[in-house]
């Protein structure tokens, strides 16, 4: 193997790892800061996956991008969510750390096992790990937005979901114009954007960010 | 052969240097001069030079438990190949023993802690059971990530030339079961994420405790065998992570060795960096470590 195709392995393998990170972390400052991550992980990936020979503009444009909204503002966006909120930074999850992690790993043996067996349109161009890492990813992110109760936790959830699209639509890059992955992107922004409102408002309402309190009736 | 003879002198020679390693790493980042680094072994020497008391209500399991405990880890020291050399003692499947060796070492120091009455003693004994049956899924899982790479059966083949050929094919499940083992480490050897060596007399300990009526000579069996543990560990370690380093004898016997004060050297930085986790947190780092070893496992078997 290459020196190329063995950091590619690594960083799919970390991606991974990361995920279980994630199911097991109580801390929520360390939950975004590894998220943050994942996402300048999945930034460098497009440049190392590149066909060799290729002209990399469209590649590169995908990466700074991916760097700059997942690695860089929607951290910052959520770390300023929890200053504003000012709220306790444990995570407090519904399903306990253990059994989520245990989820999680079945959820990841599942996704490596059988993978290679998904009808996918080419599946020999694609590296093997691609898309056992992106539907692990995908399915952590599930796991998170449904088992914890603060509104902050699902947002990561869903980041961490949109990460597992994200790997998954590697696979595409080839007949994905730019204009559809900057669509992506800004979505994702909008997203988070909204529910930092949404996330503001839940605060001001309750005083706390646990989304258990919205199925209790008000007067 | 003369590899063997002169790892299984290591074997016996070198463990409280690798204690006293890790204590002078801690002393470093505290900003300590630290004592010397041949302090465990007058520490030995002291202990062995006093007289012993035994309470009357304890039995001879109370005698047998130090000796037990140091010849089981002894004994697992046989079937392990270090540096890549062969084993002393070597035959399909004997990871298995190696593995039980270690858990009839704690058998008998729970057994006997429970031999005194002591409630505080039992505590500890139950405390140690159970973490360490979340530590052996994780350290049997790290093995058969191994025996799967390298594909033998024997512990020795396991950490032996096999092992460089799978850095080539299988490098992050290798560096996944080398985690695992770390953290299994850190767990068997009572060291801190999990328990801290150096507190007494506090509601959280856990070897310790278990310890607390020994004195004398069975102190320093004790106090040995926990060493002996220590650098059992670091072998598997070091070897996995090392394997490329070398392929000629001398240059396996370099790794080998160096590989032992690096892995001392990690153990003391991360006892410096981290906090003891909390008791309820301590399954959860363990069942993280069987995680990352299942899916290295995976990762091999697709």
């Amino acid at each position: 193997m290459t020196a190329v195709a063995q950091l590619l392995d690594l960083a799919f393998i970390l991606v991974v790892v990361i995920d279980f990170f994630l199911l097991s972390s109580s801390r929520m400052g360390a939950a975004i800061r590894v998220v943050a991550l994942q996402g300048g992980l999945l930034g460098v990936l497009p440049l190392m996956l590149a066909p060799p020979g290729e002209p990399l503009g469209h590649y590169l444009v995908l990466a700074v991008g991916a760097l700059a909204i997942k690695g860089v503002l929607i951290p910052w966006l959520m770390f300023r969510a929890i200053r504003e909120a000012s709220m306790r930074r444990e995570v407090e999850p519904i399903v306990g750390f253990v059994p989520s992690m245990v989820l999680g790993g079945i959820g990841v043996a599942l996704a490596f096992a059988f993978s290679s067996r998904l009808p996918l349109p080419e599946p020999s161009a694609a590296h093997p790990f691609l898309v056992p890492t992106a539907l692990s990813t995908v399915w952590t992110g599930l796991l998170l937005v449904v088992s914890r109760k603060k509104a902050v936790n699902q947002v990561l959830g869903f980041l961490v979901l949109e990460n597992g699209v994200f790997v998954f639509g590697l696979l595409l890059s080839d007949f994905m114009p730019i204009m559809v992955e900057a669509g992506v992107l800004l979505d994702l922004f909008a997203a988070v954007f909204v529910m930092g409102i949404v996330m503001f408002h839940i605060n001001r309402e309750f005083s706390s960010l646990d989304t258990e309190k919205l199925s209790a009736l008000k007067d | 052969m003369l590899r063997t003879v002169l790892h299984l002198a290591a074997l016996l020679a070198l463990p409280p240097l690798l204690l006293g390693v890790v204590n002078r790493t801690k002393a470093r980042f505290a900003g300590r001069a630290g004592p010397p680094l041949l302090q465990p072994y007058f520490d030995l020497a002291r202990l062995l030079r006093k007289g012993a008391v035994y309470s009357r209500t304890t039995t001879w399991v109370f005698r047998a438990g130090p000796v037990v405990g140091l010849a089981a880890v002894v004994a697992a020291g046989l079937l392990l190949g270090m540096g890549g050399a062969p084993a002393a003692i070597s035959f399909t499947g004997d990871f298995v023993l190696f593995a039980y060796l270690l858990g009839l070492g704690r058998f008998f120091t729970a057994l006997a802690a429970l031999d005194t009455g002591s409630a505080f003693e039992g505590m500890g004994a139950a405390r140690e059971v159970t973490f360490a049956s979340l530590a052996e899924p994780a350290l049997f899982l790290c093995l058969i990530v191994l025996a799967r790479a390298t594909g033998t059966g024997t512990l020795a083949g396991m950490l032996g030339p096999g092992l460089v050929a799978a850095w080539g094919q299988t490098a992050p499940a290798l560096l996944l079961a080398a985690m695992g083992v770390f953290v299994v480490a850190l767990a068997e050897n009572a060291r801190i994420p999990v328990d801290d060596p150096n507190t007494h007399l506090e509601l959280t300990m856990i070897h310790e405790v278990m310890v607390l009526d020994h004195g004398g000579p069975d102190l320093a069996l004790i106090e040995y065998g926990a060493a002996v543990k220590l650098f059992l560990f670091a072998a598997i370690a070091s070897r996995i992570l090392l394997a490329p380093a070398g392929e000629g004898a001398l240059a396996a016997e370099a790794a080998f060795f160096g590989g032992l004060f690096l892995f001392a050297l990690g153990v003391g930085v991360v006892e410096s960096s981290m906090a003891r986790l909390r008791m309820i947190r301590v399954p959860q780092l363990l069942v993280g470590a069987s995680v990352l070893s299942a899916f290295a496992l995976v990762l091999l078997l697709r």
